[in-house]
């Protein structure tokens, strides 16, 4: 289990209890975050679950393959800490962490 | 008459590409136009495929290896559903050796869709995404037919112009138009609205994206139609002369705006957000002018990529809800539910069939060996009716489909679709505009449908509209 906050770009935050094992965005979908369409069902081909991880907490998120390096690549507002949250599985070591979503998804 | 070749190739080419550096764009294409009219009368061009139109058969009534889906009649017919569905069930990856425009690959249903699309490893966009090639002399480069990591140096030179700070500022632009052509859309009396409404709009859009004269946006249309219309390429009805002609036209417009911005730009005006413009301000693509296959490349794509797919869904739409009436009823009591349908007007009508792949090694796909180098057609057409992956009946047009975003026509993977949010943006301003006007939109005819394997498009769509009872009548 792992408590996550979600803040979209309007400030509005979102505060979620997400499953060990489950990635990121269906935890977001599960809880209906809005802002992540994952329009590709997490299959990292569609770039719409964009996150940008919080200061600190990329590191826990665990490594970007090339794929997801490509996906990201191809959205306008990428950041340092971009990352593609049906990439990212949940685990306990994420508990706490805060990400924000970007204005749109690509 | 093939003496002729070594004669006039070592002539005419290393002189055409010299040429390239210092002649304009649009006299290089006059001169390659005069060089594949010399090969034809030398009868060293590639033959063009004529296509007349006569009727398709039932697909019950052929043999799996007779199904042709490149057939450029089939969507025009209303065959389309029932050939796709014949091969979803039969044989989802299915090859057909004896096409006009050569053997390939047909890829049917949505997850082996996904697969290819998303595997750039193992199939290349390249040298170009239609089942049959570029109009001889004419072949453009474009990062939509080319792979990483090329493609991507190219793409994210241009895709600020998409960027929400840009839609943003477009939105109320937008809207300020489309109210402006409802407002002047007759009522009660019928009228084309592929002209009128979805023709006009995107020319407008079009016109902003790339700050093209407005008085002439016109020709913006009609260079998309002629560009994606090439026989060869992929079935349509654009004759060679008409084609290069077009091209070359398009060129010398397309290379006095962006000149004109480069002397804006060196007057020290602050550069605008137009797609020039943020080319010019790039490094790797200021120079593009200078590389004319891929200046042209890059205008092309973009004109025709926000033009026909964009104006057959503002087409389609209405066609749609006139089809499933209860839907525009469901719509009216929940306008809310209106970025919900334009999803689900974009996969409903699918306006590009397909794109095309070529395999860079062997590859298994549902029991087929295709081999490399073989053509490969990824069909969102007919994924996208594909009942193993939608729950409620693909085949229905739903205003509040579940999962609606799920579909396959942006496609998917590094060269998902670069408009898709404009595009999607366009068609909400557009129906909450028309909502806010009109009761009903009733189609009065058979829609005219467009020549093409590729593009699945309206030339034209008579319909009457029907104001609110308490807006007074214009
Ligand atoms: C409903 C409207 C539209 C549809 C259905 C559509 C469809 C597509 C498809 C199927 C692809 C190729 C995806 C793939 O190979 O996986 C694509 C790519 C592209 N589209 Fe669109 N498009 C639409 C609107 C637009 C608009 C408005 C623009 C203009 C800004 C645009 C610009 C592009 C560009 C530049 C690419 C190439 C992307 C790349 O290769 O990285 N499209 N589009
Ligand atoms: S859901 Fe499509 S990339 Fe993550």
């Amino acid at each position: 289990m792992g408590r996550i906050t979600f803040i979209e770009h309007n400030g509005r935050e979102h505060v979620i209890e997400a499953e060990t094992g489950q990635s990121l965005m269906q935890a977001a979908v599960d809880n209906n975050i809005p802002g992540i369409d994952a329009d590709c069902g997490g299959a990292c081909a569609c770039g719409t679950c964009h996150v940008i991880v919080e200061n600190g907490w990329l590191k826990a998120t665990g490594d970007i393959n090339a794929d997801e390096q490509g996906m990201l690549g191809l959205t306008p507002e990428k950041a340092e800490t971009s990352r593609l949250s049906c990439q990212i599985i949940v685990s306990d070591a994420l508990d706490g962490m805060v990400v924000r979503l970007p204005e749109f998804q690509m | 008459m093939n003496r002729l070749r070594p004669l006039l190739e070592p002539v005419i080419r290393p002189a055409l590409d010299k040429a390239a550096a210092i002649v304009p764009i649009h006299w290089q294409i006059k001169g390659a136009h005069t060089f594949q009219s010399l090969k034809k009368r030398a009868g060293m061009d590639r033959a063009i495929p004529v296509f007349r139109e006569t009727p398709l058969p039932d697909v019950s009534t052929l043999k799996l290896s007779e199904i042709d889906v490149s057939n450029p009649f089939l969507y025009r017919q209303g065959l389309w559903q029932s050939y796709f569905k014949r091969l979803r069930d039969e044989c989802p990856v299915h090859y057909q050796a004896n096409s006009p425009f050569g053997p390939f690959w047909s890829v049917t249903r949505f997850e082996d869709i996904m697969f290819v699309d998303t595997r750039h490893d193992l199939f290349s966009a390249e040298p170009i995404i239609s089942i049959g090639p570029q109009p001889e002399g004419l072949e453009i480069e474009t990062f939509i037919a080319m792979d990483p990591p090329k493609h991507d140096v190219q793409r994210q030179a241009v895709q600020g112009v998409v960027a929400p700070k840009n839609l943003a500022q477009m939105e109320s632009l937008i809207r300020q138009r489309t109210a402006d052509v409802l407002d002047h859309l007759p009522e009660n009396e019928p009228f084309d609205w592929v002209q009128r409404v979805s023709i006009e709009l995107t020319s407008r859009m079009l016109a902003t994206l790339f700050d093209f004269p407005f008085e002439q946006r016109h020709k913006l249309a009609y260079w998309s139609d002629v560009a994606a219309g090439a026989p060869e390429s992929t079935g349509g009805s654009a004759n060679t002369h008409e084609f290069f002609t077009a091209a070359a036209d398009m060129a010398q417009h397309m290379s006095w705006l962006w000149r004109e911005k480069e002397a804006r730009l060196a007057a020290g005006e602050a550069p605008g957000f137009d797609l020039i413009s943020l080319l010019l301000a790039n490094e790797d693509t200021r120079d593009m002018i200078k590389r004319p296959m891929e200046f042209m490349g890059n205008m092309v794509l973009l004109i025709v990529g926000g033009n026909d797919t964009t104006r057959n869904s503002m087409t389609g739409g209405v066609l749609a809800l006139h089809q499933f009436p209860d839907e525009f009823d469901k719509l009216r009591q929940k306008p809310e539910l209106i970025p919900n349908m334009v999803s689900e007007i974009i996969r409903w009508q699918t306006p590009l069939a397909y794109m095309r792949r070529v395999a860079k090694e062997d590859v298994t796909l549902q029991g087929q060996t295709i081999k490399k180098g073989d053509k490969v057609v990824m069909w969102y057409a007919s994924g996208n009716r594909d009942e193993r992956a939608f729950d409620q009946d693909p085949d229905q047009f739903i205003v509040d489909r579940k999962n609606a975003r799920k579909h396959l026509s942006f496609g998917f993977g590094v060269h998902r679709c670069m408009g898709n949010r404009l595009a999607e943006m366009q068609l909400r301003i557009l129906w909450e505009e028309i909502l806010k006007r009109f009761d009903r939109i009733e189609v009065l005819d058979e829609p005219g449908y467009v020549q093409s394997n590729f593009v699945r498009g309206y030339t034209k769509m008579t319909v009457k509209l029907t104001p609110h009872h308490d807006r007074p009548s214009s």
